[in-house]
């Protein structure tokens, strides 16, 4: 359930990346690299785990299956707090960097 | 267990090899060469080695959260809680040596693909699909 819930926001990111300008200036990309890494990481997990538990693995117990998803929502809120924490120190927009002269002056 | 530390380390080593060519080349660094790139329209190695140092931080950190929801890893000493026992630890190796090199060798084979996509587009002629229409 990890594993799919990552999948889905490294495609919806990517989709976002791929189509907007304003999204690329906003370093969406950081986004796409977090999920696909993370991906591509659980798929080996997955694979491992299915070699290990055969069928049983697609027939997960509700309380593991929600547990998985409240762990897929709480890396995508990881990711975003780590995408706005790069965002707000970079300053693309120049924002913060606006403000702050606006205090001194 | 501990398998994130694979991708991590590699990520690490991934990391030192970019900081040291951009200097061994006197470029900028990689994620600012993007008017260098535009300039000679081929992307700079150190660019491509970015994309691997990204894909396998960003893994790497997510995975690490996941340790920590599952009380693999804590904030205290030893971190690893399979290392506080002599058996715990022979699986955690075990496992770290089977999960956690393949996610590396993973990662590693779709930053290949990613470079071999990146050659073919930065040899695509430019204009390309739109006069057809």
């Amino acid at each position: 359930m990890t594993l799919l819930v990552t999948v889905f926001a490294a495609v919806v990111s990517t989709v976002i990346w791929y189509q907007s300008t304003a999204a690329r200036e906003m370093k969406v990309g950081v986004l796409c690299w977090l999920f696909w890494g993370a991906s591509a990481m659980w798929l080996v997990d997955a694979i491992f785990e299915y070699a290990e538990l055969q069928a049983e693995y697609f027939t997960p117990a509700a309380a593991d299956l929600l547990n998985d998803l409240f762990l897929g929502l709480s890396v995508i809120a990881l990711a975003l707090i780590i995408w706005l924490v790069y965002v707000l120190f970079k300053d693309p927009k120049g924002v913060i960097k606006a403000a702050l002269m606006r205090k001194r002056a | 267990m501990a398998c994130f530390l694979v991708p991590a380390t590699e990520a690490v080593v991934a990391t030192v090899v970019t900081k040291s060519m951009e200097l061994k080349d006197g470029s900028a660094p990689a994620s600012a060469s993007s008017h260098e790139a535009a300039v000679s329209e081929k992307l700079p190695f150190t660019r491509k080695l970015k994309w691997l140092t990204n894909l396998l931080w960003g893994g790497s950190a997510l995975l690490a959260f996941e340790h920590v929801w599952h009380g693999e890893v804590v904030p205290w000493f030893p971190f690893l809680t399979a290392a506080s026992d002599p058996a715990d630890t022979a699986e955690m190796l075990h496992e770290m040596s089977t999960v956690g090199v393949s996610m590396a060798v993973l990662v590693t084979a779709i930053w290949a693909v990613m470079l071999g996509v990146a050659h073919v587009i930065e040899n695509r002629p430019a204009s390309n699909g739109l006069e057809a229409q």
